[in-house]
C-alpha cells in the first residue's frame, strides 16, 4: 500500500508540472491587458502603460516567465498579484474562509439530504416519493445556477425582502444576532448550490442502491428472517454507498475552485469570484496560483479517492 | 490577524451548521434559543420597510438599531477595489476607493471649478500663484493639516509624491501627470513652487483631481521604484496608506470590501457625519443598481451601466435617485481613413493606404445625416445619455453650439447620388463595388443594440453593413501582437466612449492631429485609431497649442471641434451621462465629469 501511494506521488509530480505548463501557456497566449481599463484615458498614455507591463515583466516571452514562475514556486513563492500588488497566496487565503463557509457548507447540506432521499427512492422504486424525487432531481439538475440564483434574488431579496441581496464579508460574529445575520446571507446561495448537488448525487446514490438490491447477499439476509430495516441498512446501504463516497471525494476539490457563478451573482468573496476577477482583468499570477492548487488538489483527491476504495472495499488490492 | 478569525468563524460556522439540525432534533433545548436569535431579525429588517414612508422616517425611528444603521455609509459597486494606493491603480473603482482616505491639493465639483483640498487656494494668474509664462505654478498648503497618524502633512509630502510618481521604475498609473515636472521645490513647510520642464498651459494637471492624491513620504519614503511592488512593507502599505482626509482605513479586503472609519485627526472632524464607510464590491451593474432603488440595502451604487429598458423600471421603484450630469464621455463612431482590406496583408490599416470610399466627404457625410442618433437615445440610453453632435462636450464652454446632427434620410441618400454611387437596390455599387462596412465594437448589450440600429439606418440609404463584436478585455486593451484591437482599427468603422480627462482639451484634441496617426511603425499606439490626417487641421491645433490666454483657447478649442465636426473626421452619437444612484434622504453625491463620484464624501450625510 505505502509502495502504491509512493508511486502514485512521484507520477504526480511531472503530472502537475505539465499541467502549469499548459496553463501558463495558455494563459499567456490569451489576449488581454491587466490596465485595459485605462486603454483610453489620454491621462494615462499608452507609454505609462507599457512601462507597468514592463515592470510586471509581461514584455518577456512566456517560457521564460514561466521558467522564473516555476523556480519562484518551488521556493514558496507564488508571486504578486497585478491588481493589489500584494503576494498571490495572501489574497488566495483570504478568499478560503467564504468558499469554505458557503460552497462547502452547500456541499455538506447536499450530501446530508441525497443519501437519504437516494436510498428512499431505490428502495420504494416507482413510488409516489420516488417519482416525485427524480422528478424534483432532474429539475434541479437541470436548471442552471444563474437561473436558480437570479430567480432565487428576485423572489427572496426583491419582492419578499426576506434575504439581503448584497453578501457581506465584514459582519463580525459576537452575538446572536449577527450569528443569524451571517446565517441568513448564506440561504439564498446555499440553497441554490444545493439543488445542484443534491440532484446529481441522489441520482447515483439511487442506481448504486438498485444494483445491489437484486443481489444474491440481500436475499439470503432476507431468508434469515432480518427486519427490512436491518437488511437495508446494515447490508445493501453499506456496500452501495461505495462508489458514492468515490465521488463524493472527487468532489471535495471542487468546494476550493469555488462556484464561480453563484458567488458572482450574491457577490460572494471566495476563490471562484476572485478567479473570475483575475481573469477580466488579466491578473495571471493570481489566475494561475488558483489553477494550480486546483490541480493539486484534483491530483491528492483521485488518490484519496483511490485509497478510500481499497480501504473500504476488501476485493480492491493495490500493490 | 484578519485571516485567523475569519478561518475561527469558518470553523464555528461549519460546526454550528453541523450542530443545528442536531438542535432541532432534541426539542427541549432548542426553543428556548431560537427566540434570541429570532428577535434581532425583525430589528434588521425595519430600517429596509423605514424609507419606505418618506415623511415619517426623517429624524426618530426611536429604536436604537436604526439610529446605528445610519451612521454606516454603504457604497456598492460592481468592481471592487484592489488597492488603496492611487498611484498604483489599475481602474477608477481604486482611485476611488483611494480618495476616500487621501486627498488632492485640488477636486473638481460638479459644475467642473476646482475646489481647495489640501491646498489654502487655487493659484491663478490673478492672485500669482501660476506663472505669467506657464513655466511655474506655486501652491499654498493648509496650515494644521494633520495625517490620520498624528504627523503634519507638510510640502515634503507632495514632493515625495512627484518623486514617486514620476520615477522611472515605479509602475505608476499617474505618472504622466507628473512627468512634466522638472522640480518641486518647498518654499516653506507650507507653500510649494513646481516648476515645469517646458511652458504647460494646464497648470492643473498635476496634484489636482484623482490622480492627485497626495501620499505621506514617512509611510512610502522606501517605496520609490519597484520595491513598491515587492517590498512586503510597502505592499502592506499599498493595501492600507495613512491619509488626511474625514475617513481612515479600518478593514481591507482585496477585491472585495473596504471599510473606512472616522479620522479623528481630520480637520473638520466634528462635522464628519458616518461613523462607519463600506464600499463592497462585485456582481453586476443591474444587481447594485437594485440594492439602492429596490431593497435599500446600499446608500449608493456607482456607475450604473444597465440598458434603458432594465434600468428604468428599477429607478422607479421609488427609493433612489439617479445622479446623473456632466459627460462620461461621448459614444461615437470612429471612421478609418486608411484601408483596412486583409488583401493588402502587411500594408493594412497603414496610413499610406486610402480607403476607398470614406476618404470622401460626401459618403462620411451621407453616414452621419443617415443615423439616426435620436433613436440610439431614447431607445436604448434614456437617462443614462443624450443625442449629441459635438466631440468635445466638458466644460460646457467648449461644447459648440455651432453644429448640427439631424436625421436626413434624403439628403444622404442624395449625397450619395452624387458621389457616384447608384442605387439599384440592395447595397450602392460603384465601378462594379458594393459599398459595404464592416463595423466592429466591444461586446455589451447596449452597444450591439446600438449596432442594430445603425445597420438598419444604413441600409435604409443603402450602404450594406457586417457587424463585429469584440471583447472589451482584448477591443481596448492596445496588445500589438492581436488584430481586433481598437488601435489596428482592421475595419472600416467602430465605436466606443472616449471624452477628455481634464479641463484642458488640449490632450484630447491632439489626438486627431497627422503626429498621432497609428501605424505599425508606432506600434498601433499614437492614439489617432482613424488615421484621421488633415494640414488644415494640424495648423489650427498648433496655434492653439501655443496660445495661454484661457479665453482665446477656450474659443479656439471650438473651433477645432467645429473642424471636425464639419469635414466629418468621426461621427459622435451620445453624450453619455452614466449615471450613480443614491438612496433618497442621502445628502451631498453629486455627478462629476473630470473627478471621482466620491470627490466630496467628507461632507456626505444622511
Amino acid at each position: 500500500m505505502t509502495q502504491y501511494i509512493v508511486r502514485r506521488i512521484l507520477v504526480a509530480i511531472p503530472t502537475l508540472m505539465l499541467i502549469s505548463m499548459i496553463i501558463f501557456a495558455v494563459l499567456a497566449l490569451a489576449p488581454g491587458d491587466p490596465l485595459a481599463q485605462f486603454a483610453l484615458n489620454p491621462a494615462i498614455p499608452m507609454e505609462t502603460r507599457q512601462r507597468i507591463r514592463e515592470s510586471f515583466g509581461l514584455d518577456k516571452p512566456w517560457y521564460i516567465r514561466y521558467v522564473k514562475w516555476i523556480s519562484s514556486m518551488t521556493q514558496g513563492d507564488w508571486g504578486f498579484s497585478f491588481s493589489t500588488k500584494s503576494p498571490v497566496i495572501d489574497i488566495v487565503f483570504q478568499r478560503v474562509p467564504q468558499t469554505l463557509q458557503v460552497v462547502g457548507i452547500a456541499y455538506l447540506i447536499a450530501v446530508i439530504i441525497a443519501i437519504p432521499i437516494g436510498i428512499i427512492s431505490a428502495v420504494k422504486q416507482y413510488s409516489f416519493f420516488d417519482q416525485l424525487a427524480t422528478l424534483l432531481a432532474f429539475v434541479g439538475g437541470s436548471l442552471p445556477s444563474f437561473f436558480t440564483g437570479l430567480s432565487f434574488m428576485l423572489i427572496f431579496a426583491i419582492n419578499l425582502q426576506w434575504f439581503p441581496m448584497v453578501f457581506s464579508s465584514t459582519i463580525e460574529l459576537n452575538s446572536a444576532a449577527s450569528l443569524w445575520q451571517i446565517i441568513k446571507q448564506m440561504i439564498m446561495p446555499i440553497s441554490v448550490l444545493v439543488v445542484q448537488q443534491t440532484a446529481s448525487l441522489t441520482r447515483f446514490m439511487r442506481s448504486s442502491m438498485l444494483d445491489n438490491l437484486p443481489l444474491d447477499y440481500v436475499r439470503t439476509a432476507r431468508a434469515k428472517g432480518l427486519k427490512d430495516n436491518t437488511v437495508v441498512i446494515r447490508h445493501v446501504v453499506i456496500n452501495s454507498i461505495i462508489p458514492v463516497i468515490t465521488l463524493i471525494a472527487l468532489g471535495i476539490p471542487g468546494i476550493f475552485a469555488g462556484a464561480i457563478i453563484t458567488e458572482n451573482l450574491f457577490r460572494v468573496n471566495g476563490l471562484g469570484q476572485l478567479l473570475v476577477t483575475s481573469i477580466q482583468n488579466s491578473d495571471t499570477p493570481v489566475v494561475m496560483a488558483l489553477a494550480f492548487i486546483f490541480s493539486i488538489l484534483v491530483v491528492i483527491f483521485n488518490l484519496i479517492a483511490d485509497i478510500l476504495y481499497g480501504i473500504l472495499d476488501p476485493r480492491v488490492k493495490y500493490s | 490577524m484578519q485571516i485567523a478569525s475569519s478561518w475561527k468563524r469558518s470553523a464555528a460556522l461549519l460546526a454550528a451548521a453541523l450542530l443545528l439540525p442536531l438542535l432541532v432534533a432534541c426539542g427541549g433545548a432548542a426553543p428556548a434559543a431560537e427566540p434570541t436569535a429570532a428577535e434581532p431579525t425583525a430589528a434588521a429588517a425595519e430600517p429596509t420597510a423605514a424609507p419606505a414612508e418618506p415623511t415619517a422616517a426623517p429624524a426618530e425611528p426611536t429604536a436604537e438599531p436604526v439610529a446605528e444603521k445610519d451612521s454606516t455609509l454603504n457604497i456598492l459597486y460592481w468592481q471592487a477595489p484592489t488597492i488603496l494606493n492611487p498611484h498604483l491603480a489599475s481602474g477608477t473603482k481604486d482611485f476611488d476607493a483611494a480618495g476616500v482616505i487621501l486627498e488632492p491639493l485640488a477636486r473638481y465639483n460638479e459644475k467642473d471649478e476646482l475646489v481647495p483640498y489640501l491646498a489654502e487656494e487655487i493659484p491663478t494668474l490673478a492672485n500669482g500663484g501660476v506663472a505669467a509664462d506657464s513655466m511655474s505654478v506655486t501652491w499654498k498648503l493648509k496650515k494644521g493639516v494633520k495625517w490620520s497618524d498624528g504627523s503634519d502633512f507638510t510640502a515634503e509630502d507632495v514632493i515625495f509624491t512627484w518623486q514617486y510618481a514620476s520615477n522611472e521604475k515605479t509602475p505608476a498609473t499617474t505618472a504622466s501627470n507628473y512627468n512634466g515636472i522638472a522640480n518641486i521645490e518647498a518654499v516653506d513647510a507650507n507653500t510649494v513652487k513646481i516648476t515645469w520642464k517646458a511652458a504647460n498651459p494646464d497648470p492643473y494637471v498635476a496634484f489636482v483631481s484623482y490622480s492627485g492624491q497626495v501620499i505621506q513620504k514617512k509611510q512610502f519614503e522606501k517605496c520609490i521604484g519597484e520595491v513598491s511592488m515587492t517590498d512586503a512593507a510597502c505592499q502592506a502599505a499599498n493595501l492600507a496608506p495613512v491619509g488626511t482626509n474625514a475617513y481612515m482605513l479600518k478593514e481591507f479586503k482585496p477585491g472585495d470590501v473596504v471599510v473606512y472609519v472616522k479620522n479623528p485627526a481630520y480637520r473638520d472632524a466634528a462635522n464628519t457625519y458616518f461613523d462607519t464607510v463600506e464600499i463592497k464590491g462585485g456582481g453586476d451593474a443591474a444587481s447594485a443598481a437594485r440594492a439602492v432603488c429596490e431593497t435599500g440595502e446600499v446608500d449608493y451604487s456607482w456607475n450604473l451601466q444597465v440598458p434603458k429598458a432594465a434600468l428604468e423600471p428599477i429607478l422607479a421603484a421609488g427609493k433612489c435617485e439617479a445622479v446623473a450630469g456632466g459627460s462620461f464621455g461621448v459614444e461615437r463612431i470612429v471612421v478609418n481613413f486608411a484601408n483596412p482590406d486583409s488583401a493588402l496583408g502587411a500594408k493594412r490599416s497603414e496610413p499610406d493606404q486610402p480607403h476607398p470610399f470614406l476618404t470622401d466627404l460626401k459618403v462620411r457625410q451621407a453616414i452621419n445625416k443617415a443615423i439616426d442618433r435620436k433613436a440610439i437615445a431614447e431607445q436604448l440610453y434614456g437617462p443614462t445619455g443624450v443625442a449629441n453632435c459635438n466631440i468635445l462636450v466638458v466644460p460646457t464652454s467648449v461644447d459648440s453650439p455651432n453644429t448640427t446632427c439631424e436625421r436626413d434620410v434624403e439628403g444622404a441618400k442624395k449625397l450619395l447620388d452624387e458621389a457616384g454611387w447608384k442605387d439599384e437596390g440592395g447595397a450602392r455599387t460603384k465601378d462594379g463595388k458594393a459599398m459595404t462596412l464592416y463595423f466592429q465594437t466591444s461586446i455589451n448589450t447596449l452597444r450591439q443594440g446600438e449596432q442594430a440600429i445603425i445597420k438598419a439606418n444604413l441600409a435604409e440609404v443603402g450602404i450594406a453593413v457586417n457587424l463585429k463584436a469584440v471583447d472589451a478585455g482584448v477591443f481596448f486593451s492596445g496588445d500589438p501582437g492581436n488584430d481586433d484591437t481598437l488601435n489596428k482599427m482592421f475595419v472600416d468603422i467602430q465605436m466606443y466612449t472616449n471624452g477628455p480627462s481634464g479641463l484642458d482639451s488640449q490632450p484630447y484634441l491632439e489626438g486627431w492631429t497627422c503626429a498621432k496617426v497609428n501605424s505599425a511603425e508606432g506600434s498601433w499606439n499614437q492614439g489617432n485609431d482613424g488615421r484621421y490626417c488633415n494640414k488644415d487641421y494640424d495648423a489650427l491645433f498648433a496655434t492653439y497649442a501655443k496660445e495661454t490666454d484661457p479665453a482665446k483657447r477656450t474659443e479656439m478649442a471650438i473651433g477645432l471641434n467645429d473642424f471636425l465636426i464639419n469635414d466629418v473626421a468621426l461621427i459622435p452619437l451620445i453624450n453619455r451621462r452614466t449615471p450613480n444612484a443614491k438612496i433618497i434622504g442621502l445628502n451631498g453625491p453629486t455627478h462629476n465629469t473630470f473627478d471621482s463620484g466620491l470627490w466630496n464624501i467628507h461632507a456626505w450625510s444622511k
